[in-house]
C-alpha cells in the first residue's frame, strides 16, 4: 500500500495543522503515527471496489430551516470570552495574506 | 434512593430537593479529593436550583420528570456562563454564552446540575488519563482508571456523587467507563440525542448518553434528553423515547446473537474472566426465555482501523477552530499565524496532537483515497454486516471492554494499547446503532465486568428489555 | 480596443463571481443577513464557530440557488456540502462549508445580449467569511500593527458562479458581468452591488497566440470592485503576460491582486503554493436533493429574465433585442412597456429612456410620461422643450401640460384656457368652494360642471383632461 509515514510527512502535516513540534516530538510522533497507520493497512485485505463510501450513518436528506431571524445577539456575551477586543471587534496580531 | 424515586418523594413531601442535594454534596466532599471526578463542582448553582424546585413543589407545581435529581455533566457539554473546558488547557476558563440543547431539557425537567465532570482531553482516550487537569480514579479501586473518555461521569455515579450523569460516546466513551466502574451506560442511536452544544470530536460518530446506577434510571434520563432538535441537522425527526414498557417486557422469544469475533474468536486480548461473565450473561438470557447463539459479524475486526482514520480526520477539522482568536487563552505573537501555532501548541496535549496530525494526514492531498476514502467504505461494510445479522437476530451481545479496570499508567506509554480498549464498542459508532453496557459479574480481581447489548438503529426499546433482564439476574447473583 | 503589443494574441478570460444571496438570515444559522450595521451584532454561536455549534441549512438560500441555476440553464441536482479547511482569522471554524464534488447546479450557459453563449461550469452554495480590517501602516496588510475582525458577514449565503474560459476581451467580460448581474437582480437572488461587496468578481486571465487551441498558463486576479476595474485589470494582465512571453520567459501560475490606485496587478505571495484544503464531506449536514416538484414550482414562479424582457420590449417597440438592452439592464423596461401600451410613440419612449432617464424616473409617472410624449408627437412641444419638461417631471412630478405651461411653452394655449377657467370660477364661487372642499365624488360632479362650462365657451375645442388638471392645480394651490 503506502510507504511508512516519514518524518518529513509529519513535519508537513504539523504545519498544515498549525502545530509546532520539537525535534524529539517529531521523532516520537513519527514512530507512533507510523504504527497506527500500519494498522490501517489491514484494510488493504478487503475488496472495496464496488462498495460505496458512507459519509453518514443516518439516511436523512433535505433538512432545511425557514428563513426567520432568531433572537438578537448579545454582543457583550460573545465578546466577553475574546482574548483581545477593540472597537467591538476581535483583535489579533497582523494577519498576512488571505490564502483563499 | 434510586434516581427514579426522587421526583415522587419530593412531590410527596417525603424529602426535598435541598435534602437530596446536600446528601450528595456531602458524598462529594468526602471522596472527591481522592477521586477527582469533577473539573468543577457547582455548589452555589445547584443550591439555587434546588431552592427553585422546592418552591415550585411547595406550590403544588410539577418541575418535571427529573425533579430534584442531582446530575453530573461531562465537561465537553456547553453550560451557559459556567466553564466548559473539555479538560483541555486551550479552553481553560471558557464560559459558553449558550446552553447545549440537552442542558435546557434537563433544566426544564427539574434536574439539579451538580458539576462538570473530568474527561480525556476533547474526549480522546479510554482512561481519563489524558485530561489536562489530572486523571480521575476508579472509586472501586483508586489505583485504577475509571475508563474514558467519560471517566469523570462514570466515577461520579459509581461513587454516589450523583445518581445520574451525562457522557458522550464516540468510540465507546460511555460504555467502557460504565463497564469499568460497574454502572449502566448507554450510547443511543446516532441522532437520537441532540449534539447542539456538545463540543465536537468526530461529528459522524459522537452521541450524548446517560450513566446511571440502574437500567430504569438510565431509561428515565434517556427519555428526557432524546427527541428531535431543529438546531441539529443530524437529529432524527422523532419525538422523545418512551421506554416504560421495555423495563418489564422481558426477553421471551427474542433471538440474540453473541458476536463471535469479540467473544473468544478472531480478536485477541479479551481476558478470560470477561469471557466467563459473558457466558454467565448468555445463561441468564437463555433462562429468561431468549434464544441465544453465536454469530459472526466479520467486519468487526476492521472497525478499529477504520475508526482510527475517520475519527481523527473529523477531529482534525473540528479542532481547527481553537486558534486563539475568538475564545480561550491565547499565546501572543507577532503575526496571526504565529499566534495560532503558539496557542495550539501550548494548549493541546499529546494525544490530541497525535490525532490531529493523523487526521490531517488522512485527509491530505494524495492520501485521501488511501485512508479516509477507504475507511468510509469499510464503514459501509460494517453497516452491511450488521444489517445481515439483524435479519436473523433481534439483538447482539458482546463484552463491553476487553478487561476490567487497569492500573493508572498501565497503557499510557503506547497509544495503540489504549486504542484496543475500544475494540468491542467501536462498531456501533461506525454503524450509528445503539448499544448499552450493563454490569454483570466480576473479574478475578473483584472488579466489575460490563456486558454490551447491541440493537439495530432506532431499537433502544428491545435493547432495554435485555438490559433489564441482565440487571435483574446480576442482582440475583450478588 | 487592441494595442500594438496584443496584436496577434488572444486573451482568454474565465470569471468567478460570488454573489451574496438576498435572504433574511445566514446560510447555516438564523443570525441576520444585513449589510452594514455595528460590528459583531449579527452573530450567534454558529456564526462565531463556537465549540458545540452546528449548521442548519436555510431553505430560502436553497430556493434562490435553484433560481440561479435555472436562470443559467444548469442541471439542478442532488448535492452535498464539503468542508474547505484553512486557517485565517476571518474563518470562524477554520473551515468554510462549501460544495466541492457535487454542487447544486452544474453545466449551464449564460447568453450575452448579442446571442453568444458563455459556458457556466457550476453555481454552488457556500458561506461567506467575516471581515478583517488592518490597523496601522496605512491599512495595508504588510505594514499593519494589528487586525480587527468583524463576523457580521461570516456565514452570509453566497452563490459562487464559475464561468468557462469562453470570454475573449475586456468588453466581453464586462458584458458578461452586467448580464449576470441583471439576471441575479431580476430573479431576486441578489442585489448585485459590486460597490457594497454583494457581488465580487475574480478573473482568470491567460493569453495565447491567435489561432492556438491550447490554453496558456493563467493567473487569477482578485480585488476587483467595479466593472471599470474589471476591464482595466484584464487589459493590464493580458499585456503583462504577453510581455513576459515575448521576452522569452514563462508565465507563472499565481494569484494576483489588482491595485486600483496603481493600475497594476501584483502577487500577494512570492511563491504560489497550491493550498491543500483537505476537502471532505461535511458530517454535520445531510445531502440536499430538491424534488422535481419543488424545482418545477420554482421554475414556474421564475420572474422574466432579462433575455425574455429584451425580446418582449423589442417586439412591442418593433426593434431588435440588442437595441433595448440598456433599458432592460436599467430595469426600465416595464415602464417603457406601460407607456407604449398607453399609446405613446415607441421610438420616442426608447429615446427618452436611453438618453434622458438613464439615471432613473424619479417622480415621473407612467401616465405623465405617456402624456408628455403625446404632446411631443402632436407637435405641441419641441424635442428640446419635451426634454426640459421631462427633467422637471422626474424632479418634482406633476402634469406635463401644466409644467409646460409653467415654463411658458405653448404659453398661449394654456394661458387662454387658464384665463377662461378663472373667469368661470369667479362666476360660480359656490360651485368652486364645493369643488375645492369636496370629497372625490363631489369633485367629480363639480369638475363635470366646470368642464361643461369650458366646453360651452370654447365650442368643444378644449382638452377636457387639461381642464381637469388646471382645476386640480388651482384647487391645491
Amino acid at each position: 500500500m503506502n510507504e511508512r509515514i516519514s518524518r518529513d510527512d509529519v513535519a508537513h502535516v504539523a504545519r498544515l495543522a498549525c502545530l509546532s513540534l520539537t525535534d524529539d516530538e517529531l521523532d516520537s510522533f513519527t514512530s507512533q503515527l507510523a504504527d497506527i497507520l500500519e494498522h490501517a493497512a489491514d484494510l488493504d485485505a478487503l475488496e472495496l471496489e464496488e462498495i460505496e463510501p458512507t459519509a453518514h450513518p443516518l439516511p436523512l436528506a433535505n433538512v432545511l430551516r425557514d428563513d426567520e431571524p432568531g433572537a438578537v445577539a448579545d454582543r457583550e456575551a460573545f465578546l466577553a470570552s475574546a482574548p483581545q477586543v477593540e472597537n467591538n471587534q476581535f483583535k489579533v496580531p497582523p494577519a498576512l495574506g488571505d490564502p483563499s | 434512593m434510586n434516581a427514579r424515586e426522587i421526583p415522587s418523594a419530593i412531590r410527596n413531601g417525603e424529602t426535598t430537593a435541598k435534602e437530596v442535594l446536600e446528601t450528595h454534596l456531602k458524598a462529594i466532599q468526602n471522596r472527591e479529593e481522592e477521586i477527582h471526578a469533577f473539573n468543577l463542582v457547582m455548589e452555589e448553582e445547584a443550591r439555587n436550583e434546588a431552592e427553585r424546585i422546592d418552591a415550585l413543589a411547595a406550590k403544588g407545581e410539577d418541575p418535571g420528570p427529573l425533579t430534584g435529581i442531582p446530575i453530573a455533566i461531562k465537561d465537553n457539554i456547553c453550560t451557559q456562563g459556567v466553564p466548559t473546558t473539555c479538560s483541555s488547557k486551550i479552553l481553560d476558563g471558557w464560559r459558553p454564552p449558550y446552553d447545549a440543547t440537552i442542558i435546557e431539557r434537563l433544566r426544564d425537567a427539574g434536574a439539579v446540575i451538580v458539576g462538570k465532570t473530568n474527561l480525556d482531553e476533547f474526549a480522546m482516550g479510554a482512561s481519563t488519563e489524558n485530561s489536562a487537569f489530572g486523571p480521575t480514579r476508579n472509586p472501586l479501586d483508586t489505583t485504577r482508571v475509571p475508563g474514558g473518555s467519560s471517566g469523570g461521569s462514570a466515577a461520579a455515579v459509581a461513587a454516589g456523587f450523583a445518581p445520574l450523569a451525562i457522557g458522550s460516546d464516540t468510540g465507546g466513551s460511555i460504555r467502557q467507563p460504565a463497564a469499568l466502574c460497574g454502572v449502566v451506560g448507554v450510547k443511543p442511536t446516532y441522532g437520537r440525542v441532540s449534539r447542539y452544544g456538545l463540543v465536537a470530536f468526530a461529528s459522524s460518530l459522537d452521541q450524548i448518553g446517560p450513566f446511571a446506577e440502574t437500567v430504569a434510571d438510565a431509561a428515565l434520563l434517556l427519555e428526557v434528553i432524546s427527541g428531535h432538535d431543529p438546531l441539529d441537522t443530524t437529529s432524527i425527526p422523532e419525538p422523545p423515547l418512551d421506554l416504560s414498557t421495555a423495563l418489564t417486557q422481558g426477553v421471551e422469544g427474542l433471538r440474540i446473537g453473541v458476536i463471535d469475533e469479540l467473544s473468544g474468536g478472531a480478536i485477541e486480548g479479551i481476558s478470560d474472566d470477561v469471557l466467563g461473565c459473558l457466558e454467565d450473561a448468555v445463561q441468564a438470557l437463555t433462562s429468561a426465555g431468549a434464544i441465544v447463539e453465536r454469530t459472526s459479524v466479520p467486519s468487526t475486526v476492521y472497525g478499529l482501523s477504520a475508526y482510527y482514520v475517520i475519527a481523527p480526520a473529523e477531529a482534525s477539522s473540528n479542532l481547527a477552530r481553537y486558534d486563539g482568536v475568538r475564545f480561550g487563552p491565547r499565546v501572543d505573537a507577532k503575526t496571526t499565524s504565529e499566534m495560532m501555532v503558539a496557542t495550539r501548541t501550548a494548549g493541546f496535549g499529546d494525544e490530541v496532537k497525535r490525532r490531529i496530525m493523523l487526521g490531517t494526514y488522512a485527509l491530505s492531498a494524495g492520501y485521501y483515497d488511501a485512508y479516509y476514502g477507504k475507511s468510509q467504505k469499510v464503514r459501509t461494510l460494517i453497516m452491511n454486516d450488521f444489517a445481515n445479522a439483524y435479519k436473523k437476530y433481534d439483538l447482539l451481545l458482546s463484552p463491553t471492554a476487553p478487561t476490567t479496570a487497569f492500573p493508572l499508567g498501565d497503557k499510557t506509554e503506547d497509544p495503540l494499547q489504549m486504542y484496543l480498549q475500544d475494540i468491542c464498542t467501536i462498531s456501533s459508532n461506525l454503524a450509528g446503532h445503539p448499544a448499552m453496557s450493563v454490569p454483570f459479574g466480576k473479574g478475578t480481581d473483584g472488579l466489575p465486568v460490563g456486558i454490551q447489548v447491541l440493537a439495530s438503529a432506532m431499537d433502544e426499546h428491545t435493547m432495554f428489555r435485555a438490559g433489564a433482564v441482565l440487571e435483574a439476574s446480576n442482582q440475583g447473583k450478588s | 480596443m487592441t494595442d500594438d503589443i496584443l496584436d496577434g494574441w488572444e486573451t482568454v478570460i474565465g470569471l468567478e463571481v460570488h454573489a451574496e444571496l438576498a435572504t433574511n438570515t445566514k446560510l447555516f444559522s438564523s443570525a441576520r443577513n444585513v449589510f452594514g450595521g455595528e460590528p459583531n451584532t449579527n452573530i450567534d454561536p454558529v456564526s462565531l464557530g463556537l465549540p458545540g455549534s452546528l449548521p442548519v441549512l436555510n431553505k430560502k438560500a436553497v430556493e434562490l440557488a435553484i433560481r440561479v441555476g435555472l436562470a443559467l440553464n444548469c442541471r439542478v441536482q442532488r448535492s452535498v456540502f464539503a468542508r474547505k479547511n484553512y486557517f485565517y482569522p476571518d474563518m470562524p471554524k477554520a473551515y468554510q462549508i462549501s460544495q466541492f464534488d457535487l454542487p447544486i447546479n452544474e453545466g449551464g450557459w449564460l447568453e450575452l445580449p448579442d446571442g453568444r453563449q458563455i459556458g457556466i461550469e457550476r453555481a454552488h452554495l457556500e458561506e461567506d467569511t467575516g471581515k478583517s480590517s488592518h490597523v496601522g501602516g496605512g491599512g495595508r496588510i504588510h505594514e499593519a500593527d494589528y487586525s480587527l475582525v468583524d463576523y457580521n458577514r461570516a456565514g452570509v449565503p453566497l452563490i459562487e458562479i464559475v464561468g468557462a474560459p469562453d470570454l475573449r476581451s475586456a468588453d466581453d467580460a464586462r458584458e458578461y458581468v452586467a448580464e449576470l448581474r441583471s439576471i441575479l437582480v431580476a430573479i431576486g437572488a441578489s442585489d448585485g452591488k459590486m460597490e457594497e461587496g454583494s457581488m465580487r468578481v475574480d478573473c482568470n486571465v491567460s493569453v495565447r497566440p491567435q489561432g492556438n487551441q491550447e490554453f496558456g498558463t493563467r493567473c487569477e486576479v482578485k480585488n476587483i470592485n467595479s466593472l471599470r476595474s474589471l476591464g482595466r485589470a484584464i487589459e493590464y494582465e493580458a499585456r503583462r503576460q504577453v510581455d513576459i512571453i515575448t521576452s522569452g520567459q514563462q508565465v507563472e501560475q499565481q494569484t494576483r491582486h489588482w491595485d486600483e490606485a496603481d493600475g497594476r496587478t501584483h502577487t500577494l505571495r512570492s511563491k504560489e503554493e497550491a493550498f491543500d484544503y483537505r476537502y471532505f464531506s461535511e458530517p454535520d449536514l445531510v445531502p440536499l436533493d430538491p424534488s422535481p416538484e419543488w424545482i418545477t414550482e420554482i421554475q414556474e414562479s421564475q420572474p422574466p429574465l432579462p433575455r425574455q424582457r429584451r425580446i418582449d420590449l423589442a417586439k412591442a417597440s418593433k426593434t431588435e433585442p440588442r437595441d433595448v438592452a440598456l433599458i432592460v439592464q436599467k430595469d426600465l423596461d416595464e415602464f417603457a412597456l406601460s407607456a407604449i401600451e398607453k399609446g405613446a410613440d415607441a421610438s420616442r419612449v426608447l429615446v427618452h429612456l436611453a438618453n434622458n432617464l438613464a439615471d432613473g424616473v424619479g417622480h415621473l409617472t407612467e401616465d405623465a410620461f405617456a402624456a408628455l410624449i403625446h404632446l411631443e408627437t402632436n407637435g405641441d412641444l419641441s424635442a428640446t422643450q419635451a426634454k426640459t419638461v421631462l427633467a422637471d417631471l422626474v424632479d418634482k412630478g406633476g402634469d406635463p401640460a401644466q409644467v409646460a405651461a409653467d415654463h411658458g411653452f405653448e404659453a398661449m394655449d394654456t394661458s387662454e384656457l387658464d384665463a377662461l377657467i378663472e373667469s368661470i370660477i369667479n362666476e360660480h364661487p359656490d360651485d368652486w368652494s364645493a369643488f375645492v372642499q369636496g370629497d372625490a365624488e363631489e369633485r367629480k360632479k363639480k369638475s363635470g360642471f366646470f368642464v361643461g362650462q369650458v366646453m360651452k365657451m370654447t365650442k368643444g375645442q378644449a382638452d377636457g383632461k387639461v381642464v381637469n388638471d388646471i382645476l386640480l392645480h388651482r384647487a391645491e394651490n
